[in-house]
């Protein structure tokens, strides 16, 4: 998208409209915080958390001097995309993998990519030199070991399932066992999807990452989610102390405002970018890139 | 509790309301001045009254009957579920297949989903609990083949609905979407009128894409209805509000859990009433 398209272009037009002098006024920050506020709405980002931003964003603003160069529009667009970019995280971080074996678990909501991703990942760490472990935790989903499975086989990466009605809890801790034997030193741990309002299953993620001590645990988010991320976000957070998020699907064209709404409560890096279905499609995630694509700049 | 006079904080709130159940600011907005609009002609002086008019506003955009499936007692029916990554296209169509069954219907299911891995080992789990069997191929093949042979299938065997299932695709990946349309092509080649409905499934909890969603997966695939998953989670679903006021089409079905019975007919009134905290029986006294 171009410079003046989206919230820059209406920006511009509200300051059109005000007769720009030397310093912002506050009314002539109060109409530009408007046309912020319906841009990151429209974009997705929690009601809440925008209106906390655009308080912040207001006070940073008010009373500025319009630097020579540019015009207040694109002045109050640089205050928002760098206040974005500082919340979303600076710069783009990484795994903590320095456990031996170091233990990555993957949460959230079903259907939000948690199980493409641990193959993605696999394949990550393995580039990383290391030998990862993929573990098949879901035992609810039809058909999710096999879809594991598969995964393991196209990437030749080891999959530790057990048959049968196998608890989650104990598969994960003998997968510790498992992973010492084939001299695996990553393990991945696939679960189910659940609801952050499903208090059984909540409580069995609790149980599990009490019998396994990851040093990651992951929030996998749909980049397209709406309004209700930041709950979502609190609910997992809350239960297990988030280290980190990963925002699938931004091959999609969603504005993706969710990855605020979730650093905002959670307060853990976004540490990954799911961008396709393939296995080598992660990125990592790059605060700036994201803020401007909340902007739709 | 004491009486509230109409003020713009009243609006504001039932605004904040409309935007945290997800439909969108804009129409958030729109439909809060046509409330204001309303409240204003019908003299509406409390605060009490205005949830009701609310609700009878967003019903007035939903209609007020469930839209039933448009498969014809007599002749074989083609159906098609197709949404983005993850939406709940397979639970929901094992889901259908069980409660067509449990009409009497004879069904057929299609593996239409030959690319992620593990799709066709899913759907076949669910056709055994709905004892519903499923036409399949070898993971990578072409699914508008598989629906040819399911079609085919479901003639011989004397079948009243062949449920097709479709991979998940994000709606700007355009190759995907011409898959879509090979796959009705080669349905509507086959069957009069086919594919008689195209359900667009959408996850609840999604925010603004869903309107995206629904204007592309149209394009390609001639949407016929909404079935909106996962109302189970806190999520309100509010962008079916926004989809049926902008391109008219209706939710057909709800999805409230992960298990075979959890697919419900769409009401309205239940809809409104979780979406805008109000209780049924209450609106209804009050309209
Ligand atoms: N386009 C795209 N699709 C993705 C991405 N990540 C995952 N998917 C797709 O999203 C769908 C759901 O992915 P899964 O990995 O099965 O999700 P899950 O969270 O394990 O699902 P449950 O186990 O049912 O909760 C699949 O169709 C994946 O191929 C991504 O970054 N981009
Ligand atoms: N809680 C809840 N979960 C659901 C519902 N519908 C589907 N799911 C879950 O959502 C996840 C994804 O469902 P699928 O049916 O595999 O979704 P899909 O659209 O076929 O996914 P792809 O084929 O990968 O695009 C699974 O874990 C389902 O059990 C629902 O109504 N409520
Ligand atoms: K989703
Ligand atoms: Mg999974
Ligand atoms: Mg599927």
């Amino acid at each position: 998208m171009g410079m003046f398209e989206g919230l820059a272009g209406r920006l511009q037009e509200a300051f059109a409209r005000l007769k720009s002098k030397g310093k912002l006024s506050e009314a002539d920050v109060d109409e530009a915080m408007k046309e912020v506020r319906r841009a990151l709405l429209a974009a997705d980002v929690n009601f809440t958390v925008v209106r906390d931003f655009v308080a912040r964003v207001r006070e940073r603003a008010v009373g500025q001097e319009v630097m020579k160069s540019l015009t207040p529009a694109q002045q109050v667009i640089k205050i928002v995309h760098d206040e974005l970019t500082a919340l979303l995280g600076g710069k783009p971080s990484t795994l903590n993998l320095s456990g031996r074996p170091a233990v990555v678990m993957l949460v959230g909501l079903q259907g939000a990519g948690k199980t493409t991703t641990a193959g993605k990942l696999a394949q990550w760490v393995r580039k990383q030199g290391r030998r990862p472990l993929l573990v098949a935790a879901d035992v609810y989903r039809p058909a999710a070991v096999r879809q594991l499975q598969t995964l393991g086989e196209a990437l030749k990466v080891p999959v530790f399932s057990v048959d049968g009605d196998a608890d989650p809890v104990e598969i994960s801790k003998s997968s510790l066992e498992r992973a010492s034997q084939e001299g695996c030193d990553v393990v991945l741990v696939d679960t189910a999807g659940r609801l952050h309002v499903d208090d059984a299953l909540m409580e069995e993620l609790e149980r599990m990452k009490a019998a396994v001590v990851p040093g990651e645990i992951l929030l996998v988010v749909d980049a397209m989610t709406g309004q209700s991320a930041v709950e979502v976000a609190e609910a997992f957070h809350g239960r297990l102390g988030l280290t980190g998020a990963i925002f699938t699907k931004l091959d999609g064209d969603t504005k993706g405002g969710a990855a605020l709404s979730i650093l905002s409560v959670a307060g853990c890096p976004i540490k990954f970018a799911g961008v396709g279905e393939k296995l080598d499609a992660l990125e990592p995630f790059y605060p700036d890139r994201m803020a401007s694509r909340i902007l739709g700049m | 509790t004491g009486r509230r006079r109409l003020d713009d904080a009243l609006f504001d709130e039932l605004e904040e309301l409309l935007i945290l159940a997800d439909v969108g600011v804009d129409q958030a907005v729109e439909w809060v001045e046509d409330l204001r609009k309303q409240a204003r002609e019908r003299g509406v002086r409390e605060a009490g009254e205005l949830r009701p008019l609310l609700r009878e506003l967003l019903l007035d955009v939903l209609g007020r009957d469930s839209a039933p499936l448009q498969i014809h007692p007599g002749s074989l029916s083609v159906v098609l579920v197709v949404g983005v990554n993850g939406a709940g296209k397979t639970t929901t169509l094992g889901k259908l297949a069980h409660r067509l069954t449990g009409e009497g219907r004879k069904v057929l299911l299609a593996a239409g989903d030959t690319f992620r891995a593990g799709a066709i080992e899913q759907l076949h789990v669910w056709g055994s609990r709905a004892q519903v069997d499923v036409i399949r191929q070898q993971q990578g093949s072409d699914p508008a083949a598989v629906v040819f042979d399911a079609i085919q299938a479901g003639r011989s065997r004397g079948v009243d609905v062949v449920l097709c299932d479709t991979a998940g695709r994000l709606h700007n990946k355009t190759n995907l979407m011409a898959e879509l349309e090979k796959i009705r092509r080669v349905a509507a080649r086959e069957v009069d009128g086919a594919p008689h409905e195209v359900l667009l499934v959408i996850d609840a909890t999604t925010g603004q894409n869903a309107l995206t969603q629904a204007e592309l997966f149209s394009r390609s695939a001639g949407v016929t209805g909404v079935v909106l998953t996962k109302l189970d989670g806190t999520a309100k679903g509010g962008m079916a509000l926004t989809i049926r006021r902008r391109l008219g089409i209706p939710v057909k079905f709800v999805g409230v859990g992960e298990g075979i019975e959890d697919l419900e007919p769409f009401d309205p009134e239940i809809f409104v009433d979780a979406l805008l905290g109000t209780d049924g029986a209450e609106g209804r006294e009050n309209s």
